[in-house]
């Protein structure tokens, strides 16, 4: 009986631990936190809208990073942005722009990076000076009533 | 009138008095705490009765949980045509919520009132009078296993109950109502934090191994030593131990979330 018990609690464990596997791998990101020895750029925005941190950063469509930190400067009154970005996504030129879309109409919102034509990289502690705030939703359809009634 | 009186009084001081008793009992277990180094072996047997036993009826409830889960998100997510989202719904309620209350309630239902019972009954047949006449302490020798063995047990069955009850949500929304897979996965990815909500529902787990194993080993030593005591005592710790789950459950949500 004790050795049963003693083969059943060990199954028992590796059964828990296979249970964490997945909820570490497959439920959880935590294979995404590698991303943490990528570089760090800074971007100050009018207006971030929704974004958060942990947000994507994408470059042509495709993730090269994450947000990192997001904090209000009370001297420029923008928001100034961090941006973790992947070592093997290094060699971005300085007059890269970033702007804040929207995944579909209702979606997440994301930081998009445009390259520009610079010769010279962005180095680790950079700063982003071309950004293009969030789309605001409300603006937008307030934009659109003015308009109207002006006509 | 006097007597109405003098009757609320004693049930005052006796349920007082029992909740006195209640956490200097646990104070004393847990001062014994190394002794489960002298006889680990004791520690996997209560392991074998109170997990390995509860093991199939956690790993049959987790996977209808989710499931149910599945149907319910998918149903209400399409009307929204979210149903890319099911992934994220079914993910955060079980891991957060679900996976540790239910897992509690149901180890209190199938561990905890045996453990009640076996205690309650040493008790009636003087087993435990018995093991101090020998000086065998029965803190170390009976109370010690099977208060640690619960508290390594239940968030063990929480994360399999999270894991299989995920795997069933899959098994109904992808399989049978058709959500993408790779939309499964990769939202619930994008959403779910392994710190945030998958450690915080294994916390919310130990505590409530702490309090289901105390409550039904506290209730076997304090039962009337009767056979009528001992199937009160049983009740009271299913009773009681869903009541504190639940309680704790707002209390720990509020905390963490």
């Amino acid at each position: 009986m004790s050795r049963f018990a003693e083969i059943m609690v060990g199954l028992f464990m590796v059964l828990f631990l296979a249970a964490m596997f997945i909820l570490a791998m497959k439920v959880s990101n935590l294979n995404n936190f590698g991303g943490n020895d990528g570089f760090e750029v800074t971007a100050s925005f009018e207006n971030i809208g929704g974004l958060k941190v942990r947000s994507l950063v994408s470059a042509g469509g495709v993730k090269v990073g994450r947000v990192s930190a997001i904090s209000y400067d009370s001297e420029t009154f923008k928001a100034n942005v961090t941006l973790n970005i992947e070592k093997e996504y290094a060699g971005f030129p300085i007059d890269t722009s970033a702007s804040i879309y929207t995944a579909g109409l209702l979606g997440e919102q994301y930081i998009g990076l445009e390259p520009g034509a610079e010769e010279e990289f962005l180095e680790d502690g950079g700063e982003i000076t071309l950004t293009q705030s969030a789309v605001v939703l409300e603006r937008l359809i307030s934009q659109v009533l003015f308009n109207r009634s002006g006509d | 009138m006097i007597n109405a009186l003098e009757r609320l009084g004693r049930s005052v001081l006796d349920t007082t008095g029992r909740f006195g008793r209640g956490h200097l009992f646990l104070f004393r277990t847990l001062l014994r705490f190394f002794g489960i180094f002298k006889r680990p072996s004791l520690l996997v047997q209560q392991l074998f009765s109170s997990g390995v036993l509860t093991l199939s009826i956690i790993l049959v409830s987790g996977l209808f949980v989710g499931m149910v889960l599945g149907l319910q998100g998918y149903n209400n997510l399409v009307g929204f045509g979210a149903e890319e989202s099911l992934g994220v719904v079914v993910s955060l309620a079980l891991v957060r919520e679900l996976a540790p209350v239910l897992t509690g309630l149901l180890f209190a239902g199938r561990a905890g009132s045996a453990m009640t019972a076996e205690i309650g009954l040493m008790k009636a047949t003087e087993q435990l009078a018995g093991l101090e006449m020998m000086a065998v302490d029965p803190y170390e020798r009976v109370f010690l296993p099977r208060l640690l063995a619960g508290i390594i047990a239940l968030p063990c069955l929480a994360a399999m109950f999270a894991a299989v009850g995920i795997l069933g949500g899959h098994l109904v929304g992808v399989e049978l109502l058709g959500v993408d897979s790779g939309a499964y996965w990769s939202q619930m990815q994008a959403s779910v934090n392994f710190t945030n909500d998958v450690v915080s529902g294994l916390i919310k787990a130990v505590v409530f191994g702490v309090v289901v194993s105390w409550i039904a080993i506290f209730e076997g030593t304090d039962c009337v030593p009767t056979s009528e005591g001992v199937s009160r005592a049983t009740t009271r710790t299913v009773v009681s131990s869903a009541l504190a789950i639940l309680a704790l459950d707002f209390v720990l949500t509020a905390v963490m979330f």
